[in-house]
């Protein structure tokens, strides 16, 4: 087998990561839209979805089917061709980010001196999607949808940025997987607790740079109908959904790695030695994402929606301040050698 | 080496194409995405000379910020394009006659003379372990610390200057601070209990209702 994988070429070799990669993240795309329905549905003391197959176990397929059957509807004075390339737009950084991501130690599809960087340049450019699909619709619902999407992830990426860039302090290196290795230990060792301010920000912004509930004002279904995506249907607008959780995911597994110290395990070294399960490994990894993943659910079933003008405060007069001032403290701290995170 | 190139020209003609798309096309909300397209190849680009730190920062500062609010206010800004595109025929003769003067002056400097390749003997590629961030964030913070200390204060003044000429109460705006409202605290600012004289009702006068009472307050 292994004689055969290197023989093929380095382009198949590649094509082949990426498709190891990006197939099991669209089947848990697909199925964190089952569990959010499910979870969701719980909350509310509901059951959800239970036609489909065993416990409503197929509803997402259903889904996708039903979808992909329907007609793409493009309004007539749309600008047509921005208007097809919005969704595209939308889901190639949530899906083009994964590539810097490391799965376990040394498993990553491109291992980059600059990958904490890359991620923040591609989320940045996720944007554009919604922006684009605001205005080529020619509705004045989508493009007010728009121009609230647009100003939020502006001002919280800013938040998002600044709390990055403790990390990077924190960890001296861009590179993620050297993030993951600055945080080697235990439990308490991991990056959440000396940076635990840039963490609660991170987290809150990554909700807001998703427009995912309470701050899901650019969908605002009670005030502009569906926001920027109102004038799409059938597999454009499965696109964007899918983009949206894409991100979801991406956003939980990157607060796993850069916080939670990735796929290192919560006890000691010296305790789990041998012990395959509590050692060390990717399900840690996927242990922690879906945490988080519950978090944004859980987040969902909690919160009413934000008011808009308060939205934009807490990410400007907040969060910013709040990053800029524990950048300062973890700087100080890295310099004078804080232990126990950074006396080696 | 062939590869390489091959990518370079690629870069090279989407750079060139869309800046040329940028200035000739009629909506301008084309235009600023002609632009973005511009950046992201010239982004590319620095990315092929192994200057990955600056290619990645040009996407995230101008394609990630800059353009996205330039694209905002170009959607929220009705642009008539008749007016502006109305003395072109005029000007024409003016305008190439400057872009001639100023192609020559630019072949003058940066020509095969000057920026030949025996001017500039193609550098040794980097090592893989070179971290392009750190050498650059090492230059930067010590022999460039002075230059980049009064670039940091410029935009500081800039920010500050911007943010002031944008601070105009209008005597007829309704705004609220947002920061008060989520100040009010339940107990004290909401709800207000009035301690009262419990008020007699059975000697009303006939036909009296509770909400002519009401009124009457």
């Amino acid at each position: 087998m292994i004689e055969l994988w290197n023989a093929l070429p380095l382009v198949i070799q590649i094509l082949f990561k990426i498709a190891a990669i990006v197939l099991p993240l669209l089947g848990l795309v697909a199925y964190y839209t089952y569990a959010e329905r499910k979870v969701i549905g719980y909350m509310q003391v509901r059951i959800g979805p239970n036609r489909v197959g065993w416990r409503g176990l197929l509803q997402p397929i259903a889904d996708a089917l039903k979808l992909m059957m329907k007609e793409i509807i493009i309004p007539t004075k749309a600008d047509k061709t921005l208007f097809l390339l919005a969704p595209m737009l939308t889901i190639a950084p949530a899906l083009a980010a994964w590539a810097v991501f490391p799965f376990d130690e040394g498993l990553v599809l491109a291992d980059i001196n600059a990958g904490l960087l890359y991620i923040l340049a591609l989320s940045s450019l996720g944007v554009y999607g919604i922006i684009i699909a605001g205005w080529a619709s020619n509705s004045r619902y989508a493009l007010l949808g728009a121009m609230r999407s647009a100003a939020q992830m502006v001002a919280y990426e800013i938040a998002m940025g600044f709390a990055l860039v403790g990390v990077l302090v924190a960890a001296g290196s861009l590179n993620l997987g050297a993030i993951v290795a600055a945080q080697e230990g235990h439990l308490l060792t991991w990056f959440w607790l000396p940076l635990l301010p840039l963490f609660g920000v991170y987290l809150i912004s990554g909700v807001a740079e998703t427009n995912r509930a309470p701050f899901d004002v650019a969908e605002g279904e009670s005030e502009i109908v569906a926001g920027f995506h109102v004038e799409y249907s059938g597999m454009a607008f499965a696109v964007f959904f899918l983009a949206e959780y894409a991100n979801m995911v991406l956003i939980a597994a990157l607060s796993a790695l850069l916080f939670m110290g990735g796929w290192l395990s919560p006890l000691p070294q010296s305790w789990v030695e041998g012990n395959w399960l509590l050692n060390d490994g990717f399900h840690w990894l996927l242990l922690k994402t879906f945490f988080f993943m519950f978090l944004f659910l859980w987040l969902r079933a909690t919160f009413p929606r934000y008011r808009y003008d308060q939205i934009m405060r807490l990410g400007w007069k907040v969060f910013i301040p709040i990053t800029i001032v524990w950048i300062l403290v973890v700087a100080l701290a890295v310099v004078y050698r804080l232990p126990p995170w950074w006396s080696a | 080496m062939g590869f390489e190139k091959f990518l370079f020209y690629v870069l090279s003609l989407i750079t060139v194409w869309s800046s040329v798309m940028v200035i000739t096309r009629k909506n301008p909300v084309h235009s600023v995405l002609f632009l973005v397209l511009a950046f992201v190849a010239s982004a590319a680009l620095w990315v092929l000379l192994e200057a990955e730190f600056l290619g990645i920062v040009l996407i995230l500062v101008y394609v990630g910020a800059v353009m996205v609010l330039f694209l905002f206010v170009v959607m929220m800004l009705d642009v008539d394009i008749a007016t502006l595109r109305a003395g072109f025929i005029g000007y024409l003769p003016l305008g190439l006659l400057i872009a001639a003067v100023m192609a020559v002056e630019i072949f003058l400097i940066v020509g095969p003379a000057n920026f030949g390749l025996a001017a500039f003997p193609s550098p040794e590629p980097a090592g893989v372990d070179a971290s392009n961030t750190r050498d650059l964030g090492l230059l930067l913070y010590t022999v460039y610390v002075y230059p980049v200390e009064i670039a940091a204060v410029i935009l500081l003044v800039a920010i500050v200057a911007a943010i002031r000429l944008t601070l105009r109460r209008r005597p007829d705006n309704k705004y609220v601070d947002p920061a008060r409202q989520v100040r009010v605290r339940k107990g004290p600012d909401r709800v207000r209990l009035v301690s009262m004289a419990t008020e007699d009702l059975a000697p009303a006068p006939a036909g009296a209702t509770i909400a002519d009472k009401g009124e009457s307050q």
